[in-house]
């Protein structure tokens, strides 16, 4: 075991898999020379080369699709957009054909990419630098959208979206690059579907992904000082949703609270409640409650900014009025 | 060139009209629904280029990627005729399995990776193709019809940037009709020849020739093959054509006039290629009388019943092929816990 951080655990996964497979490789801007803006390919151009740690001119659709064209012939890229507001100008690219060619080929030609991207706010980067849009993923028949929370499962389901035969979309997070945990020495994998109880409660269920998972880690440690003890469970994955473990947990608590980046209208905890009133709404003892981003483009300003994303107080003060407290 | 060859190209062509045709009456039938585009008047194009090129040899074959337009290079890259009209018709036994369309022909069997209804989105796929071609030392090239309107896309900026850096075996193949759907390209393109559009832009090599000639295409586009196999470079070739159709079937042509359409319809591929044969004596009207009988008869007995006799897709198999329909669950899942 060793303490690795996020994007070590990233890194190493490229590392890895490089080295075992001529057909993966890995696209992007700045990923070669310059190291990576988050360090994710760092040392791969010197030990791979220009041809397998592609260095991408400022183009994102063009560039995902040549890496979705490359996939087609049997190759395995994985694409680094280097914030998740660029993946916008590849929405074409990813939703028109990663998503689609499987299907409208009558399953005879897969697409296996993988898509990396940073979704989240991180610092006054301002509303062009912050959006999370997991949800206009999460929409699309024909993709998986995984969440990694750690270093866990960044570097265990990289591995994972790079051997699977379907498109891949990693939503990683600005502010997670330098997280730490210690992860296994030896070759592991984290399957890329199946949400996780990361911890264990009886008194409510914190529903997070991404980010909001240390916000609902956070909020539960303040709701054990006050006697509630919170169950906190990872998404992991937005497609497909693993209905089953949010069912569970909710038939135990009987009461639930989702805490997410993004703006709320159409959001992930729009489908996460509506699929719980569907699977089990009889289990609940109150309302559920969303934590949410306030509907407004992300403001520069630190003040704005702060009172636009949610943070752990508010998933403390949601989980509350859950609870009848307030 | 044979003269066999010759006849044989000739009687292609014709094949690919009356087909074309066929899918006309179809559609007028309402057996075939959707949008269907027709390749009428281009198929000097799509047949010279792809005779210079490796194709009809499974797995050994050129990847070739196009438009919406697609049934003429889908059959010539190698698919069964019989399956692209099944297609059409929406059945199982359809290339598609009746899951794409007349936009959406696909043979990976022949490396014919398909038709994409998003105009210019083949560009960057092609170059894609390409790069696994080079990654894996192959010697395969990639070929990528596209219209004039495709050059007004991002995605052909980009990728000729792309493909020109990166060194990669790519034909672009630009079949020039003068009309983006409806509009005509001097209202809606400041260079009106394309092939000047990626020479000093992107520093790529370019040409424009005749495209209803066969005669002038099959040399034109072997000179770009060879360049695009033996430097691995990419090489975007022009060729001047004309769609005697509307864009779609909807179309009802207002935007252009018979005289013009007279003028092009003069210079019609199978007029050319006929006339030729038939001064030089290598065949005579009788023979392509015949031709057209058997053509017709291969159309109505074994194509349209092809298609006419094959099963719906499975309502309960609506879900398939959306993912991996046997993924490994060690990298799926389900999550041990």
């Amino acid at each position: 075991m060793a303490e690795t951080a996020y994007w070590e655990a990233i890194r190493r996964a490229h590392d890895e898999e490089m080295a075992r497979d001529p057909m993966v490789i890995a696209m992007g801007e700045d990923i070669g020379v310059a190291g990576g803006t988050y360090k994710a390919t760092s040392g791969l151009y010197d030990k791979y080369g220009e041809t397998r740690i592609i260095d991408c001119p400022i183009s994102e659709n063009s560039y995902t699709g040549i890496g979705i064209g490359a996939s087609m012939t049997g190759m395995r890229p994985i694409i680094e957009i280097m914030s998740i507001n660029f993946a916008l100008l590849a929405l074409d690219t990813i939703v028109n054909a990663a998503a689609k060619i499987r299907y409208m080929s009558g399953g005879q030609i897969a697409c296996p990419i993988v898509m990396r991207t940073p979704g989240g706010t991180a610092h006054q980067l301002a509303a062009q630098h912050s959006a999370r849009l997991a949800r206009m993923f999460m929409s699309t028949s024909g993709l998986r959208v995984v969440t990694p929370r750690g270093p866990l499962d960044a570097y265990g389901m990289l591995k994972s979206a790079i051997r699977s035969n379907d498109p891949v979309i990693i939503i990683e997070h600005e502010q997670m690059y330098n997280i730490k945990e210690e992860i296994p020495d030896e070759e592991f994998f984290r399957p890329l579907e199946g949400a996780e109880v990361v911890l264990e409660g009886s008194d409510i269920t914190l529903i997070g992904y991404n980010y909001s998972v240390h916000l609902c880690l956070q909020a539960a440690e303040r709701l054990a000082k006050d006697g509630i003890s919170a169950e906190v469970v990872d998404l992991r994955s937005l497609k497909p949703i693993d209905r089953e473990t949010i069912r569970k947990s909710v038939e135990k608590t009987h009461k639930v609270l989702v805490a997410e980046e993004d703006e709320a209208p159409v959001g992930v905890g729009s489908e996460i409640i509506t699929g719980i009133m569907e699977d089990c709404f009889f289990a609940l003892d109150s309302q559920p409650v969303r934590i949410h981003a306030a509907d407004v483009p992300v403001p520069y300003n630190a003040k704005l900014e702060k009172a636009a994303i949610p943070n752990a107080d508010d998933v403390y003060q949601g989980a509350l009025k859950v609870m009848g407290k307030i | 060139m044979s003269d066999a060859d010759k006849k044989r190209l000739l009687r292609e062509m014709i094949f690919y009209r009356r087909f074309e045709d066929r899918t006309f009456e179809a559609y007028m039938e309402r057996k075939i629904g959707g949008f269907l585009h027709l390749y009428s008047g281009q198929e000097a194009v799509g047949t010279g280029v792809l005779e210079m090129a490796i194709v009809g040899k499974g797995q050994e074959n050129d990847y070739v990627i196009t438009g919406y337009r697609d049934h003429v290079h889908a059959i010539k890259t190698g698919a069964p005729a019989r399956e692209v009209m099944a297609e059409l018709y929406g059945k199982e036994n359809g290339s598609s399995k009746g899951r794409g369309g007349s936009m959406h022909i696909f043979d990976a069997s022949q490396n014919f990776m398909g038709g994409y209804a998003l105009v210019g989105q083949p560009f960057p796929l092609a170059a894609g193709l390409a790069l696994g071609c080079k990654h894996k030392g192959t010697k395969q090239i990639a070929i990528c019809f596209l219209g004039d309107g495709a050059n007004n896309q991002g995605t052909f900026h980009e990728t000729m940037n792309m493909a020109s850096v990166w060194n990669l075996p790519v034909l672009f193949v630009c079949e020039n009709n003068g009309y983006a759907i409806g509009t005509h390209i001097d209202r809606s393109t400041a260079q009106r020849d394309q092939y000047k559009r990626v020479d000093t832009a992107y520093n790529m090599k370019s040409s424009q020739h005749d495209g209803m000639d066969i005669d002038n295409v099959m040399p034109a586009a072997k000179a770009a093959i060879d360049y695009v196999r033996n430097e691995q470079k990419p090489y975007f070739i022009e060729f001047m054509t004309y769609r005697f159709r509307g864009h779609s079937m909807s179309d009802a042509k207002g935007y252009r006039t018979k005289e013009e359409e007279a003028e092009w319809e003069k210079r019609d591929p199978i007029t050319i290629s006929s006339k030729k044969l038939i001064d030089a004596g290598v065949i005579t009207p009788a023979v392509i009388k015949a031709w057209e009988k058997e053509i017709d008869d291969e159309i109505e007995n074994d194509i349209i019943k092809f298609a006419e006799e094959g099963p719906e897709p499975k309502v309960e198999d609506l879900h398939k092929y959306v993912l991996d329909d046997n993924p490994d669950p060690r990298w799926i899942g389900p999550l041990q816990k």
